[in-house]
């Protein structure tokens, strides 16, 4: 271990300590002066940037370090990047509910940069054994921020099926890995490619390991059949926690899959292309379908998350450059939009008692036109209505699965898009087209209506301007 | 050529019509004296590039070309040629006239304005646009002003028919897209001028074709994918329904032109047939069914899906004519009667529902069984709208007349039945629009609300006045309209009768 090779690992190591300076300080802070962890921890996240952003790698060198355990390219650096601006904003708007929820403690934002720890190891794994660490430390710092307000019964009812699930799931790529191992003997994710390239590669073992894998990844991910804990968490956790696991950790599992899959597994392509594609398929079907049927925001936008994580899997699945820049655009837009709508949620929740009910958002136009139209342009964002930037994202994985010879998920594809549409448009419709069924007014935080009004701005910005993004993820993949 | 002369026809109406948004809403005297500047701005200089065109080529004009999204070499590329630039004037011309006959309207009256002006110029850039991509994205973009118009400012029923209207056109579309991926994962370009020179095997071409009627045939709209436009244009308010008749379905049609046929001329030469009789059916079955309707608005509806099946067929005749004739000369009246029909339906349709709407103002009723007699008090207001619905039923000396019939024309020489099938509508169209009239504005006053009507004001004036003059001009004189075309045509019916199979 030298000095150069800690030095790569400078933003990990600084989020780390500063999760534990925040978890320390909190001791020491008053009732009255919280607001000052929450500072911290956003100074925790504009300092990372810095060291990321200073020392980004150029765009296709790969730096090893810690016996290659440890990889520094332009696509984890991106995605770090995106991961310290999600939580920054998650971190904004969770301070809003939190406050009038009763739930205004350190331990929210000493498990957030932990979390976000866990996506940056994630991210830079270099052997299996990172990557599961980095699972491990995002699966955990999860479960205990689903389960923080310890009154209600239905978050810790939440906390324990997400528990019990998600270890499943860890145990299942656990093993998955463990045969991986067996068949090659390595833990390496580069080893391991370089193994299979010289005739390791079809082996009963090894095929084995990767379908143990796929699923576990899966699990994460919230595909179909894997996805049934996803709308229980996302309706059972305070809707500052749901903000924070809809957005954040999806960048991680999007690492999680391609440095498995590609970096690791790449020459088994053919074999989980195939299984990805039914999970894929699945996912945008059975997502779009049930979340038509649904009454409550959150389990809506759980629905719709798992339709969004159909379509990353058309990127990944394409198991080209193209598809995995695709991938990363769907899932970093994605991250934006999502944390837009939970946040417009916490925005109509008054006193902590959440907006969750479809209903709640009636006459939204009406009571604040600005809000609204922020929420507007995240929808239709979400529904992948041009020139919202969710439309850029949306045709990128189509173009890399039709490239990969997959039409027929392609057309699949466009259709449940339209179906997803309807239930999009239903809000919309809500804020739009209804009248108000109460007119107390929304007020919230400068800083929260900041972030707002930057994030809904994104969604056409990024559209508008959607070169930048998309060369920008090309690039990492070049 | 860096030219930003259709950029600003473009740009002006929207960020002005976004201004318009935020707009103070007590200031409703600023908010529409704004949009009246934009709306009369963007049409002078639609005029100003009408002056500037040179009818003697079908090369682009007016070219603009920016890098838009590098990674896929897509570019911000405009550009008009004789087929797309009426079309702009058309739209210009058209949100012209109802944003001044949208100052009656009360509720929300900036962002009224606004959502059509935002309109406008997304139409104006979908008919500019000469990328492929660029075009996809405003050819959905203007999907949701549209949608918020209909489901804010609409009838009663306005939310089932504008989440019909909307999924309708969004599953139509996203065939398209689908079918413009792989064209350029095969041609490595999403330029139409690329796309246009592309070859593909027949199989693909079929494809392809297909895909793209799917997407052009709902925004036509096409029996039996027009359902959405009878609800989509009774719910909507009088704007929104002028603009749908007036441009919106003109984009189907335009799309037929510049997307389906050149880019797959072999696949709709196999294929002709199809579009070819499910126009002749939409232009009789659907005649029929105009004649029975008891609501205005959807005997507009129905009588817009029935002319708009003049276009697809003039579109489509040119393959029978070359099978037939053997040469194209037949099949370049056709397809200018097309576009002049476009043109011309766009005068008409629009002025025909800003008629009903002067009527609705007053009564608040669309149902032509609660009038009669409205030519004894707004004789003004029954002379143009009887002038309309005549041109509506093809008057020679009216727009109407022109375009149908050129397209009989030259459906005589691709085959005698196409020409006696489209000829009917000589009939129907009649009958409609003059039974329409006969109950509605003449005979005995049939009561009170009628009884108690006021002529036409200074507002409705101007707009009846535009609209009529327009629509006598192109029937008297279409020469100057024709001739703008003609070049384009002529290079689109040549290249669409030349093989692309490699």
């Amino acid at each position: 271990m030298t000095a150069a090779e800690l030095y790569l690992a400078l933003p990990e190591i600084f989020i780390a300590t500063m999760a534990c300076v925040v978890l320390l300080a909190d001791l020491y802070v008053t009732e009255k002066r919280r607001g000052l962890i929450h500072s911290l921890a956003l100074f925790a996240l504009v300092f990372a940037a810095i060291l990321t952003g200073r020392d980004l790698v150029p765009a296709g060198q790969t730096l090893m370090a810690f016996s290659d355990t440890f990889v520094r390219d332009r696509f984890g650096d991106v995605l770090k990047l995106f991961a310290y601006i999600t939580l920054a904003g998650v971190f904004v708007y969770a301070k809003h509910f939190l406050r009038s929820a009763g739930l205004f403690k350190g331990e929210f934002y000493a498990l957030g940069l932990f979390a976000l720890l866990g996506v940056m190891i994630m991210v830079s794994a270099g052997s299996m054994l990172t990557v599961y660490l980095g699972l491990e430390m995002l699966a955990l710092t999860s479960y205990a921020l689903v389960a923080i307000d310890r009154e209600s019964a239905r978050g810790s009812e939440a906390g324990m099926k997400y528990f019990i699930l998600g270890s499943l799931a860890s145990g299942i790529l656990l093993y998955g890995i463990s045969l991986v191992y067996g068949a090659t003997g390595t833990l390496q994710l580069g080893a391991i490619a370089d193994g299979m390239g010289n005739g390791l590669g079809d082996n009963l073992m090894l095929s084995f390991g990767l379908a143990f894998i796929v699923v576990g990844i899966a699990f994460k991910l919230g595909a179909v059949p894997f996805h049934m804990w996803l709308p229980d968490v996302y309706q059972g956790a305070p809707a500052a926690v749901t903000l924070l696991i809809a957005s954040l950790p999806k960048l991680g599992y999007l690492a999680l899959a391609i440095r498995l899959l590609h970096d690791g597994l790449g020459s088994l392509h053919a074999d989980w292309q195939a299984m990805l594609s039914v999970l894929a398929a699945l996912s945008m079907v059975l997502g779009n379908v049930v979340a038509i049927a649904q009454s409550n925001l959150k389990r809506m936008l759980a629905y719709s998350t798992i339709s969004h994580v159909g379509f990353i899997l058309l990127g990944v699945l394409a198991g080209s450059a193209a598809g995995f820049a695709a991938a990363m655009f769907y899932t970093i837009v994605y991250a934006l939009m999502s944390a837009g709508a939970f946040a417009v949620m916490i925005l109509l929740s008054a006193n902590g008692v959440e907006a969750e009910n479809l209903d709640d958002f009636k006459g939204l136009s009406q009571r604040s036109p600005w809000y609204a139209l922020m929420m507007l342009m995240i929808l239709f964002s979400l529904a992948g209505i041009p020139v919202f930037v969710g439309f850029f994202a949306k045709w990128q994985v189509i173009a890399a699965a039709i490239d990969a010879g997959f039409l027929w998920l392609a057309i699949l594809a466009v259709i449940t898009a339209v179906i997803g549409a309807f239930y999009y448009l239903r809000v919309v419709k809500l804020m739009y087209f209804d009248a108000p069924e109460n007119n107390a007014p929304i007020s919230a935080p400068t800083d929260f209506r900041a972030v707002l009004t930057v994030n809904g701005l994104a969604m056409l910005g990024l559209g508008v301007f959607s070169g930048g993004l998309i060369g920008v993820c090309v690039q990492a993949f070049s | 050529m860096e030219n930003s002369l259709l950029s600003l026809i473009v740009w002006l109406p929207v960020l002005a019509g976004g201004a318009l948004l935020f707009l103070d809403p007590a200031r409703v005297g600023l908010a529409r004296s704004f949009a009246l500047l934009t709306a009369l701005l963007a049409f002078a200089l639609t005029l100003v590039a009408v002056a500037g065109f040179d009818a003697g080529t079908s090369a682009m004009q007016f070219e603009q070309k920016v890098v838009w999204i590098a990674a896929f070499d897509i570019h911000y590329h405009l550009g008009v040629d004789g087929l797309s630039l009426p079309l702009i004037a058309l739209t210009a011309l058209t949100t012209l006239l109802v944003v001044i006959a949208g100052f009656g309207i009360e509720d929300r009256p900036g962002q009224y304005l606004g959502a059509f002006l935002i309109l406008s110029g997304l139409m104006s850039g979908m008919f500019a646009a000469l990328d492929a991509m660029l075009f996809y994205v405003f050819f959905e973009a203007m999907l949701v002003p549209m949608f918020l118009i209909i489901g804010i400012w609409g009838g009663p029923n306005r939310i089932f028919a504008t989440i019909k209207f909307f999924l309708f056109t969004f599953f139509g579309s996203v065939f398209m897209l689908v079918a413009l991926i792989w064209l350029y994962l095969e041609s490595g370009s999403f330029a139409v001028a690329d796309l246009h020179a592309a070859p593909l095997s027949l199989n693909a071409q079929i494809w392809v074709f297909l895909a793209f009627l799917i997407a052009f045939a709902v925004k036509v709209p096409m029996w039996p994918v027009h359902t959405w436009l009878p609800d989509a244009h009774v719910e909507a308010p009088t704007g929104g329904s002028v603009v749908l008749a007036a441009v919106m379905l003109k984009i189907g049609g335009y799309g037929l032109v510049r997307y389906s046929l050149p880019i797959a001329p072999d696949g709709a030469a196999a294929l002709d047939w199809l579009v070819i009789g499910l126009s002749l059916v939409a232009i009789v079955y659907i005649g029929f069914v105009a004649l029975a309707q008891t609501d205005m608005k959807k005997l507009i509806a129905y009588s817009s899906i029935s002319h708009m099946g003049f276009v697809t067929l003039g579109l489509f005749l040119v393959f029978a004519i070359v099978r037939n004739t053997g040469v194209t000369d037949g099949a370049v009246l056709g397809m200018s009667g097309a576009m002049v029909q476009m043109i011309s339906h766009g005068f008409i349709s629009g002025a025909m529902f800003l008629a009903v709407g002067v009527l609705y103002d007053r009564v608040h009723s669309r149902e032509i069984s609660a009038y009669g007699g409205v030519a004894n008090t707004m004789p003004w207001f029954a002379m143009f709208a009887v002038f309309f619905f005549m041109a509506n039923s093809g008057l020679p000396g009216t727009s109407g007349f022109v375009g149908e019939f050129m397209v009989i024309l030259a459906a005589f020489k691709a085959n005698v039945w196409f020409a006696v099938a489209a000829a009917m509508t000589l009939i129907l169209g009649a009958s409609y629009s003059l039974w329409l009239v006969k109950r509605v504005f003449y005979g005995e006053v049939a009561n009170d609300n009628v009884a108690s009507l006021s002529d036409l004001n200074a507002r409705e004036w101007t707009v009846m006045v535009v609209l009529a003059l327009f629509t006598l001009g192109l029937g008297l004189w279409p020469y100057p309209l024709i001739e703008m075309m003609e070049p384009s045509v002529a290079h689109l019916v040549d290249h669409v009768t030349t093989s692309k199979i490699p």
